[in-house]
Parts: structure tokens; sequence; C-alpha cells
């Protein structure tokens, strides 16, 4: 050990060396450099944040649909602050002494050396006539701050609304101060980012009467502002400003998708709120009664509402018994007002027997399907019916079923897709086989399912077997692409050819004449490709769904319409998706009896109903 | 055995001395960044001085408990604290609050707690009970191998926090190793990698291919003699890339420079390799391979950086070394803190009267930048104080860790005080600009109970030792 005793002495000359590099590095600091220094004059500086202009939101047809707009702050330091005039000042701002005092004392409560926000978003006079005078009032300043502006009243759920930081946030990440904006829901949040940009900073040198000389150091400290980035989504404000006003009598949703690239045309969840309603210095409380209501209009249906498919997952069932081989396009079944088994029934509705598969989905035999399901989960392949569902279960996975899907929405839902050990727990392994969940069979029981997963499930049928991640960036300003993960297909487990049958089944469901359960939705011109559905509610009346694509060949929209406590999916949720198609491929409608039939909607039903029990209850459980 | 009692003169007053003027005027300086106008009492916990004054008590109670144990204690307990505390670092990670990006935090109550900093007193504790074992050698590679383990499995655990400050503290306890024994050589060598490294993400990676090259070139030169070689290559090398870059900086050209020199690196390599082989001479052999590594070393550095960390985590390493602008602005923060501490001269503006309201812009007032106010209120006077009592500190640290018997004890005491070292250096370096910001605290002095309680209890343990130095034998 004595051979590596000197070593102490290493350390010790290290020490001393650095001690003295920093002391000699202070003196030139502290003693010799006069530029760090502020003159002796007791000038102090004067630190303004330049907030940045927030990016533009455009949509699909360069449409603008979210701008800004100026609002000013009055800002304080209560370190700063020294004798002033305060009646003049409490008379420009239109407050009391004592209102003054108040929110003087808030501000030394948050900080008497940090800037907090005095007084939010006075008018625009009143701040031309305060930049004037602001040297009188020494430790208050304006501060502009940048409000959004929305070209049309529609899609606040999918553009989401800006609010002010909360303390989490302050505390979370030290870019935001008390006061400033940021996205909070919807693209605004998930795009924050780049909407953003980023805040800059002037030095300014102030005399002792608290004006401004000059820069500091000719602004060699500054920092530039960075504006925000724009952006282009793939929204169509048309589109869905139409939906809107389809849904304006109904509680539900739309999810459109462009099949071929992914992109989310439109977005409706209704009830829905003027994105002009959550701006302002009113916004805390406007959400809080929003809140309040029953509806909920600030919940966002299309991803956030889970509801079981109903007849709509026929199609995957198909498609699962015919990857695995035990169905075939010639299978038929017979059907006498449904399927009875060991004491279990499941009533199906009238039509003629026996049908083939194409025709199973045409007229969306219940029977049929759990025939299928039966076939699928005694694969005999397969060991037994644990190893058969966990093979169903894979093929409904690779449809974005059970997991976020991924979009460019942070509240989106993942669903539910049961999994084997469920069953094995709450039946124990081994009792429980293909009747002990028949009601998947035709999309009921645990299956949950959100709009947006079923929008994107109808796209995947249209592309004979993938899909994009749904997705509503499409250009950002500075960025050569958007992520990467919406450029990548995701391929189902699905042959593309078992699709043809499917596909073959939803177009006469809606164009096959007499027995149909969709021929409302045909559109002259145009194939429409469309299947009902309808989501069991074990709270109320049970929901209407229609999943369609159009044209049949080249699609070029693939959408879900969710009608919430209507009954049958032909009823309402049928013709608003072909009127949603034909607004989309024609720009217009001539078919105005049946727009008329939507937008008066269930009015007949709804009096009928305040009539007998004075007010309607309307059960959204759904969205637990 | 009889000086047991004696307690009061074995103890080092010096060290507890300088312990008592770094707290103290640590303190003042917290009050002082964060008083509002003379209201407010000094125990007002919800004020940041009154929070500190309330860890500067439990202090004293925590130093008076580790003067009560037994001394033999530390040596006997060292590996079960270190293992409670591996686990406090996975529980962190898995189950604590998440401030400033990093989750390094546990929340009670009103306050937080920062495992990570009692991580490092408990690591220099097992590291010297390993160190101390009986037939310990560093010559080892088993040993070195579990000294290793000792030293990076906590600053791995704090690396994906991600709080990279904290991780690079560990790096002190191989200056404890290099005391014992360990290869100066191999201790050059890795400093040097870290250099590169650092080098690599802070240049122009074609630049730092070429300076290996010329650096090889002229070992060469002088070890091997090969003239014609180093001339055949050296002068057209240089008047090339010369060219290159002129073009690319002066006129805007984009010639694909790193692509261009790392092609010619390979041939001149080859034609070197070539005539090493010829001329038999293993010294040419040695350079060429030293060359070889370095040059992947930096090559792989940049790939990993580029193509397998993602872009936050790029960002986050690149705003650390001080290179890109963090949402607040790094770069921003350094001149603000200059600017501060400029401004209060030689002898300082005067306790409480910094008037630089500016530093409402360095987030880290009473924590990481403390240093400033120092420099505002106090000056030049003030800051060579501290620059002055935290260097005799350290080296009192080391007078006292070469006097102890134990081998445990010294470790300990060289481990202590190389985390000193290293937080002493690089948080005044950064305030005054001569180092890449890293936020870590000034020990003792900055705000913050938990690095405040660690760094009391790594100084007083060791204190402990070196006042019954003369009955701990091992
Ligand atoms: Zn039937």
């Amino acid at each position: 050990m004595n051979l590596f005793d000197n070593r102490r002495y290493v350390f010790i000359v290290f020490t001393v060396l650095i001690g003295l590099v920093f002391i000699v590095r202070l003196f030139f600091v502290q003693v010799v450099e006069s530029s760090y220094k502020v003159s002796a004059l007791n000038n102090s500086q004067s630190h303004v944040v330049v907030y940045p202009a927030r990016g533009l939101i455009y949509d699909r047809n360069d449409e603008l649909i979210v701008s800004n707009q100026a609002a000013y702050d009055i800002m304080v330091v209560p370190n700063n602050v020294r004798a002033f005039d305060t009646t003049w000042f409490c008379n420009i701002l239109d407050i009391t002494k004592q209102n003054l005092e108040e929110r003087l004392q808030r501000a030394k409560n948050y900080s008497w050396r940090v800037r907090s926000v005095f007084m939010k978003q006075v008018s625009f006079d009143v701040a031309a006539i305060l930049q004037e005078k602001m040297y009188r009032f020494p430790g208050f300043s304006l501060q502009s701050r940048t409000l959004r502006k929305y070209a049309r009243p529609v899609a606040s759920h999918l553009l989401g609304y800006i609010g002010e930081v909360d303390k989490r946030i302050l505390e979370e990440n030290a870019y935001y101060a008390m006061g400033d904006y940021i996205g909070v829901i919807g693209i605004e949040k998930s795009y924050e980012n780049i909407l953003r940009g980023e805040k800059g900073l002037q030095i300014f040198l102030k005399d002792v009467h608290n004006r401004i000389i000059g820069s500091y150091e000719e602004g060699k400290y500054d920092k530039p502002v960075k504006v925000g980035r724009n952006m282009t989504i793939s929204l169509d404000a048309d589109l869905q400003e139409y939906g809107e006003k389809l849904m304006q009598e109904f509680v539900g949703s739309i999810v459109a998708i462009e099949p071929a690239s992914g992109e989310i045309l439109t977005m409706v969840s209704s009830p829905t709120v003027d994105p002009n309603m959550l701006i302002g210095r009113n916004l805390g409380e406007t959400i809080r009664k929003l809140s309040a209501d029953t509806l909920n209009p600030l919940f966002n249906r299309a991803l956030m509402a889970q509801y079981p498919p109903g007849s709509t997952f026929k199609t995957i069932n198909a498609l699962i018994g015919l990857q695995e081989g035990v169905l075939h396009t010639t299978t038929s079944y017979y059907c006498d007002y449904g399927y009875y088994y060991r004491g279990v029934h499941v009533r199906c509705h009238t039509h003629r027997a026996p049908l083939n598969l194409v025709e199973s989905i045409q007229h969306s035999c219940n029977t049929y399907y759990c025939n299928v399901f039966r076939r699928i989960m005694e694969d005999p392949d397969y060991e037994n019916t644990e190893e058969a569902f966990n093979h169903w279960r894979d093929h409904v996975a690779s449809f974005g079923f059970g997991e976020k899907l991924g979009s460019d929405f942070t509240n989106e839902l993942k669903g539910n897709i049961p999994t084997a050990a469920y069953y094995d727990r709450y039946y124990t392994s081994g009792h429980w086989n293909f009747l002990t969940i028949i009601s998947m069979a035709i999309g009921q029981g645990e299956l949950l399912i959100t709009p947006l997963q079923m929008a994107n499930m109808t796209a995947t049928i249209a592309n004979r077997g993938w899909f994009y991640t749904p997705h509503l960036a499409k250009e950002i300003e500075g960025e050569p692409n958007i992520d990467p993960k919406y450029k990548e297909k995701h391929y189902t487990t699905i042959d593309a050819a078992h699709y043809e049958p499917i596909v073959e089944g939803m177009d006469l469901a809606v164009n096959g004449g007499p027995g149909s359960t969709a021929r409302i939705a045909k559109i002259q011109d145009i194939t429409v490709c469309g299947k009902t559905g309808t989501a069991e509610n074990p709270h109320g009346e049970d929901h209407s769904i229609f999943i369609a694509f159009a044209p049949k060949d080249n699609p070029q929209i693939a959408l879900a319409v969710y009608v919430e406590n209507e009954g049958f999916g032909g009823t309402w949720a049928a013709p608003i998706a072909s009127l949603m198609i034909e607004h989309y491929l024609k720009g217009e409608t001539n078919r105005t009896w049946l727009e008329q039939y939507v937008l008066n909607g269930n009015t007949k039903k709804k009096k009928n109903e305040e009539a007998a029990q004075g007010t309607e209850d309307t059960g959204n459980e759904e969205e637990g | 055995m009889t000086r047991r009692n004696n307690i009061y003169a074995n103890v080092d007053w010096i060290s507890i001395l300088i312990w008592m003027l770094l707290i103290v005027f640590g303190w003042m300086n917290i009050y002082s960044a964060n008083i509002m106008n003379g209201d407010g009492t000094i125990l007002d916990f919800s004020q940041r001085y009154g929070k500190q004054m309330l860890w500067i008590g439990v202090s004293v109670v925590l130093i008076v408990i580790v003067f009560i144990l037994d001394a033999k204690f530390f040596p006997f307990f060292a590996y079960p604290l270190y293992g409670l505390m591996v686990m406090m670092l996975i529980a962190v990670f898995l189950f604590g609050k998440e401030i400033n990006g990093a989750k390094s935090w546990f929340v009670l109550g009103g306050f937080q707690f920062q495992p990570s900093e009692f991580a490092k007193p408990f690591t220099a504790l097992a590291l010297a009970r390993l160190l101390s074992s009986h037939g310990f050698t560093l010559k080892s590679k088993r040993s070195l191998v579990l000294a290793g383990m000792i030293i990076f499995t906590p600053a791995l655990l704090i690396l994906v926090q991600p709080d990279m400050g904290s991780t690079l503290v560990y790096f002190a306890f191989l200056l404890v190793l290099y005391r014992e024994g360990f290869s100066q050589n191999t201790m050059i060598l890795g400093a040097s990698l870290a250099v590169l490294f650092i080098i690599t993400l802070l240049t122009d990676k074609s630049l730092i291919v070429l300076g290996i090259w010329l650096v090889a070139l002229f070992l060469f030169r002088f070890n091997v003699g090969g003239k014609k070689v180093v001339t055949g290559i050296f002068i057209p090398g240089i008047a090339i890339f010369g060219l290159l870059f002129a073009a690319n900086y002066f006129s805007g050209m984009k010639f694909p420079i790193y692509h261009v020199t790392l092609a010619a690196f390979a041939g001149a390599s080859i034609a070197s390799l070539v005539a090493a082989l010829k001329s038999r001479q293993p010294a040419m052999l040695k350079i060429l391979v030293g060359m070889f590594v370095t040059v992947l070393f930096v090559v792989s550095v940049d790939y990993a950086m580029n193509n397998l960390l993602k872009e936050h985590q790029q960002q986050r390493i690149y705003v650390t070394l001080g290179m890109e602008d963090d949402p607040q602005g790094v770069g921003y923060n350094v001149n603000q803190s200059k600017i501060a501490i400029g401004s209060g001269g030689f002898a300082g503006k005067g306790f409480l009267k910094g008037t630089q309201t500016k530093l409402q812009f360095v987030p880290e007032q009473s924590t990481d930048f403390i240093f400033c106010t120092v420099g505002e209120e106090w000056g030049f006077i003030g800051t060579s104080l501290v620059v002055i009592l935290f260097v005799v500190l350290i080296t009192r640290l080391v007078i006292l860790a070469e006097r102890q018997r134990s081998h445990f004890s010294r470790i300990y005491g060289y481990g202590l005080l190389a985390v000193l070292f290293v937080h002493f250096t690089v948080n005044v370096g950064m305030t005054i600009g001569l180092l890449p910001v890293i936020g870590i605290p000034l020990p003792f002095f900055s705000y913050g109970g938990s690095s405040l309680l660690a760094f009391t209890l790594f100084l007083f343990i060791f204190l402990k030792l070196d006042s019954n130095r003369l009955e701990l034998l091992r």
C-alpha cells in the first residue's frame, strides 16, 4: 500500500488547482470585467418575455379553421411595486380599491419576485391607454397573449382548446410560467410543442424613473422568440359541420376516415360545444357548467365512449371463420327465428332461409353467426376452447381492438376484448365453452369498442385487410414528414381474399333489395357498402350503429355512426351515414326528404315521451 | 480503549467548523433569495428558508445519532444499508413522483424526499467495506468487477430516472479506486475516453477523426520514424481537408466531409498497416490499433447518439452539455448567472440588497444556482471565501483520511472527499460558465432537505470513524 500513499498529493494538488482556477475566474468576472456590471447609478434591468403567436391550423382543403386574436394580461411583480396613483389605476381598470388590494395579495401569495397575472384579458382599449402610462406603475407590466379564434363553430372535441397552465404543470415543466396558456385537450394538446413556438426574451435597461433607456448589452443576452408552427390537419371542416348538423337532434358520434391514408375526415361527438365558447376569461366557469350537464358536451364520445359492436362484429367473426377454414363462402345454415342449443336461445328476425355467407351479412342472421362462432371455438385443430379462443382473440386484436390505436389524441380509450384468463377466472378453467360466451358471436357481451376503433375496422374492410393508424396530422410546418408511425401499414391476420364475400354482403345489405337491412343508405350512382348494428344497453334503450364505406371499389370514405338510445341501426345511423357519404363524395345531396327526416330527428318521439313522462331521462351510462 | 469517552478531544473540530460556516452562510443566501419585503419570520415553514432551517435542525439530530452509534456499526451494516438504498431507488422509479421530467422523488405529506442523494454515502460505505475486506486486491478482475457493480448499480438506477447530473457524480468513486492503487494509465485512458465522448457530441465528427489521425501520424513521426509514410500522407491530407473545410464553411458548399474523412482515414490506415507489417515494427502496430479503437469509439458514439436514442433523449443530453437550449434556455441561465455574479463586484451589494430581480428567470435560484446569490450580495470576497472553505475542507479530509489506521475508514473518507470534490467543481464551474450546466447542488449550501441531510450524514459518519481511529484497526 505504501506504494500508492503519494497519490494523496494528487488529490490535494488538484483541489487547490481547481480552487485557484475558480478564484482567478471569479476575479475576472467580478472585479476586472465591467461588462457584467450594471452601472453604478443603480440602473436596473427589465426582462420582457415575448410570447410567440400560436401556430395556425388549416383543414385538408386549406381552409384556415383556427387562428389567433390578441388579448392583454396585466402582470405584477409585487416586490417592484412602489407607491402609485391607485385612483387612476382603479378607474381605468374599473375595479374598487378593495379589489385592487385583493389582487395584489393574491400575487404576493404566489410570489413576491416572480411575475404573476394581476388581471386577465383586459380590453384592447384599456391596454392601449395603459401602455402609454405604464412607467408610472412600477412593478406592473402588460403582457400580450394569444387567444384562439375559430372560423366555424365546429369540431371543438377534435381541436381541443387552450387554457391557463395549472399548478401541476408549473411544477413539472419549467417552460411554463403562471398565466401561460397550454393546449388542454385535442390537437391543441397533442401538438402543443409544435403549435406553441418558443417564448423569447428581451432585456432592457431602465433608469431610476423606471423608464426604458435601451437594450441591455445591445441585445447580447436576448433570446429570440420562435413563432408557433402552423399545421394542416386531415379534417374536412365542411363535412364536420354537416355531420354536426345531422347529429344535432341525437346523442352519439360519427367518425369518418379516408381508408387509403388513415386520415380522419370527421369526428363528431354529439352534443357538442361551439369552440368559441372555450375562449376567454370565463373559460373555467364555462367548463364547470358544461361538465355538470348530464350529457356532458365536453365528453368526446368518438374516443371515449365504449359500446358493444353489435351485428357489425359479424363481419369480423365471418373473416375469422374463413381464415381458420371452418367457414366457406358456400356454407349455409337454416334459421328458424333463432338459435337453440342446450336451453340457450338467441333470437333472430324474419328473413328467408337457409342463407349462405354473403346473404348472412346482407340479412344479419344471428343463427348463422352462432353456428360460425361454435365452429371457431370448437375447431378440431385446437386442443380445447381456450386455445381456439386465444386464436380468435389474436385475429380480433389485429384489427386494433382492445388496445389504444395510437392516434394523435391523448384521451383515446382502448375498449375491451376479454381474454381467456378472464373467463378462466370467472368460470374457472375448463368450465366454459362457446355457449358461455355465445353473445360475442353477434357482437354483444363483454366486447367494448370505441367509435374510432369501429371506423378503423370499416376502413380495414374497405382496404381488404390493412389500415393506417387513424390520425389527424397531415402537414407540420418545418417538418418534412409527420410521425412515421402513421405511415406504417398494419395488416390484419386475415388474408385479403377473404374480405371479398364480406364486402359483397355489405354491398347487398344496402343495395340488395327487399329484406336487406340497410336499404335506406342506398345512394344513386354510388355503391355504398354497409352493415347495421345494435349495441345492447342494459341501462336503457339500445344504441344504433351503422358502419359503411364507399365507393365499393376504390373506397374514399369509411365511417361509423353511433346514435345512442335509438334502437335499430337502420333507423337513424344508416341515413346519417348515407348523407355523410353523399356530401363528401358529391358535395351536396338531392335527397332533401332524407335530410329533413334526419334533421327533424326524433322530435316527434321526443314530444310524445315528454308528454308522457314530463322530462326525458337520457341514460348515457356507457361513458362510465 | 480508555479514550473511548474522550470524543470531544478526538473529533476533528476544523471540519465541523467549516461545516457550520457553510450551513449558516448557505442558509443566509437561501433566506435572501426567497425573502419577501420584510415580513415573515425565519421559521415560516411555507418558505424555503423556513424549511431549510427545519432541515438544519434535523441534521443536528442526525449528527447526534451518528455519534451515539458505535463506530463499528458502519462497517458492519454497510452492505444491508446499501441493499436497502438500492431497493429505494427501484421503488422511486416505480412509484415516485415526476418533477421537472425526472422521476426521482417520493412525496410524503408536504415534503419531498430524493433517495438518490442518500445513495452516495451508502455507496461509499459499501465500497469501503468491499475494498477493505480480506484478500481484496484491485489486481484481480473479479474484485474490480465487484467494485464496479457497487459503484454503478445506483448510478444506473439514477440514470433511468433520468437524472444525468447525479449519475455523473458516481464517477467520483473511481478516484477512490485510484487512491487504492488502481492503474494510473487506465485512469488516464478512461478520462481521455470520457473527454473524447463529450468532444464527439460537441464538435464536428470529421474534425475529431482528422485530429485522431494527425495525432497518430505525429506518434509515427516521433516514435517510429516512418518519415516517408508521414510526409506522404500528412501533407496532401492537410491540403485536401483544408480545401474542403474552407469550401464548406466559407462558400456554403455541402461536401460530405465526414464520410470523405472516414474513407480517407480507412485508405491511409491500410497504407500504414501495410507499411507497419513490412517494417515489422510492433510500436507502429500499437499506434495503429490505438488509432482504430479511438476512431471506432467516436463513430459508435455518434451512431448511438443519432440512431439509437430517441429524439427527446438526445435533446436531454445536448441540453446537459449546454449545446441546445432547453425550453427556458440553459445558455440563458448561465448568462443570467454570470451577470448576477458579476454585478456583485468586489465587495458585493450587501446582505438582502441583491436587486437583481432578473434572477427570477433562473429557476434553480436557491438550489443549483445559489452561488449566484453569494456572488451578487457578497461579491468577490464572498465567492472566494466559499471556494476557500471547500478547498480547505477537502484537503483537510485528505489529511484525515490518510491518518486512519483502518482501511475501511480511509476508503470511506476518500469516497466522501471525492464526491464533495466533484459536486463543488461541477456546481461552481457551471455557475461561473466554465463547465456545462449539470444540475447538481452545492453541498451543505444549496436549498434542499435531501441534499443537506445526505451530505451531513456522509460527512459525520466519517468524523465519527475518525474520532474512533485509534480503536478501528481494520
Ligand atoms: Zn336468422
